[in-house]
């Protein structure tokens, strides 16, 4: 496989996104809100509780299942880029073109990957760097230290929300073999953020402590076993002959 | 430069493809006929190794189709232009082409070359950097044209791509094909139109599924019912038809002052029976070939083979 090929591929579909500014909304503006919005939430709700803030045993467990609100952007944004770059390009039958050069499938597919997983994790880790700034700026004079950086969060934000976002990329190629409209297939990618949502839901309800370690990594070993799992129907379905005869 | 042989293509129980078996030489344009369905485009389709044959064979320049390892080398010495367009509407014409340039690993300056003397040859090189979404549709097709040319491929398929099209873009698209065929490119034409197939292809094949004829287009036209050339005098007399009877012809009636000739080559005869006409005194006012056409013999062979 030659990455050079893959990397044609998404640097083509980058210059397209920029031209369309639905998508470079839909990337950024999320990220933004929740990296403002959360630290907004700890600050007024602390003053409302008078001089003593949010308790400090509160914070550590509110903290930790904010950060993991990323997991399900994660699940969420590639989900615009993957359902225009696949099923707009079978929308606007510029896939067969493409399908006809010298590229194999796995080099358009990782092209696809590519274009679909850089930008919303950048704007991603992006957003959580101004998260992590306001809530050490807004929780240090309750906590007594900076809570971010640690450990908890570089597992979360370098190794669970990429594989969360591969797994959005890979599951968006599939929903993109059934179906012919954009909007349905963001409306069906989106349904992944469900169990994200649900393990973030968790944490809040203290049902799960995503401040332990040991629990991220089990939860992130479920992301990569899915994550090959779905590579490999994502691999058999994205075939010339597949998309050209049996993609809806 | 492409050899076919019994080339088959089924979809569970539907052949698409049945058997098809035929050669296009290098710097031949071929002209692929047929009605909707016949599998024409899924024709085109196997021979650019984007969908598997089910059975039989096919060559490219020496490359076998349907084998893995020949597959990007054969796709990387043809062009293909579909019957949709399908350009990127957001990017300009010049970054549309230089993105196909790149995956067909073209160098940078042949790149720059390639795609300056296709814009300019079709008329849109002051457009290079307008988005394609908002060229017209004869303007999109030029441009999806140069897409596959971008690379100089030795083979160029091409399937409908006067379709949908308003006259002067379809002359225009028509016309550079024919330039092409000056430079000696090999294009496989998928068409339904037979005036354009007539007057671009060298020869033409007739599918239904199944290959139902294949020839020039003269070839094609004399093969069912033959052809009549109708010659207007202002009188016919004894001596000219016994002038005409001498001649190797094979029917000859006349209808009034109308002479009606069966010909098998009007293009060779024509000019023998009206010199033979002269000579024997006549005076000609019109020579009109009637009979069978390309399309007569299309619509005949079509209906035959359904």
């Amino acid at each position: 496989m030659r990455l050079s090929k893959s990397w044609i591929i998404a640097s083509k579909d980058f210059k397209v996104f920029l031209k369309r500014k639905n998508i470079i909304y839909s990337i950024l503006v999320v990220p933004l809100i929740v990296s403002i919005l959360f630290p907004m939430v700890i600050q007024f709700a602390g003053q409302r509780n008078g001089a003593a803030g949010i308790p400090v045993a509160e914070l550590t467990i509110l903290l930790p299942a904010f950060t993991f609100f990323y997991l399900v952007l994660a699940g969420m944004i590639p989900t615009t880029i993957a359902s225009y770059s696949i099923v707009g390009e079978k929308v606007e039958k510029s896939l067969e073109p493409l399908l006809a050069t010298p590229t194999t499938d796995s080099e358009i597919l990782l092209g696809k990957g590519i274009s679909a997983f850089l930008p919303p994790i950048s704007a991603i880790l992006g957003g959580a760097t101004i998260f992590m700034v306001l809530m050490d700026l807004f929780t240090y004079g309750t906590l007594g230290y900076y809570f971010f950086p640690n450990w908890n969060t570089g597992i979360v934000l370098f190794l669970m929300v990429p594989l969360a976002a591969v797994m959005s990329v890979e599951w968006n190629v599939i929903v993109s073999s059934r179906v012919s409209d954009v909007r349905v297939a963001q409306q069906i990618g989106i349904l992944l953020m469900i169990p994200f949502g649900g393990i973030y839901v968790a944490g809040e309800l203290d049902l799960i402590n995503l401040g332990v370690t040991s629990n991220l990594l089990i939860i992130a070993c479920g992301l990569l076993m899915v994550d090959v799992l779905l590579l490999y129907v994502a691999k058999a379905i994205f075939r010339r002959e597949e998309i050209l005869t049996k993609w809806k | 430069m492409i050899k076919v042989e019994n080339l088959t293509k089924r979809f569970g129980d539907l052949t698409a493809v049945d058997r098809v078996t035929l050669n296009v030489e290098e710097g031949e344009v071929f002209g692929f006929l047929g009605p909707n369905g016949a599998g024409k485009t899924t024709t085109v389709r196997m021979l650019c190794c984007l969908i598997s044959k089910t059975s039989g064979q096919a060559r490219i320049a020496g490359y076998d189709v349907g084998k893995e390892a020949d597959s990007l080398k054969i796709r990387k010495l043809i062009g293909y232009v579909p019957d949709n367009v399908g350009l990127y509407d957001e990017l300009s014409a010049y970054d549309n082409l230089d993105f196909y340039g790149k995956l067909y690993d073209c160098a940078e300056e042949q790149r720059k070359d390639n795609i300056q003397r296709l814009l300019t040859m079709l008329d849109l090189w002051e457009k290079r950097d307008v988005a394609a979404g908002t060229f017209s549709k004869g303007m999109k097709q030029k441009l999806a044209i140069a897409r596959a040319l971008v690379h100089d491929p030795q083979v160029l398929f091409m399937d409908e791509p006067t379709v949908n099209l308003d006259p002067e873009s379809a002359k225009t698209v028509r016309d550079f094909i024919l330039d092409l065929k000056k430079e000696r490119r090999t294009i496989f034409l998928n068409t339904h139109n037979l005036d354009e197939a007539q007057r671009i292809c060298d020869r033409i094949a007739i599918l239904n599924t199944k290959l139902v004829a294949v020839g020039t287009p003269e070839e094609l036209e004399g093969s069912v019912g033959g052809r009549k050339t109708e010659v207007q005098l202002d009188q016919v007399d004894d001596a000219i038809m016994a002038a005409l009877r001498r001649l190797p012809l094979a029917g000859i009636a006349a209808d009034g002052n109308k002479l009606i000739i069966n010909v098998t080559n009007p293009e060779k005869e024509n000019p023998t029976i009206v010199e033979t006409i002269v000579r024997a005194g006549g005076h000609v006012q019109t020579v009109t070939v009637a009979g069978s056409t390309l399309e007569d013999t299309y619509l005949k062979l079509v209906r035959q083979t359904r």
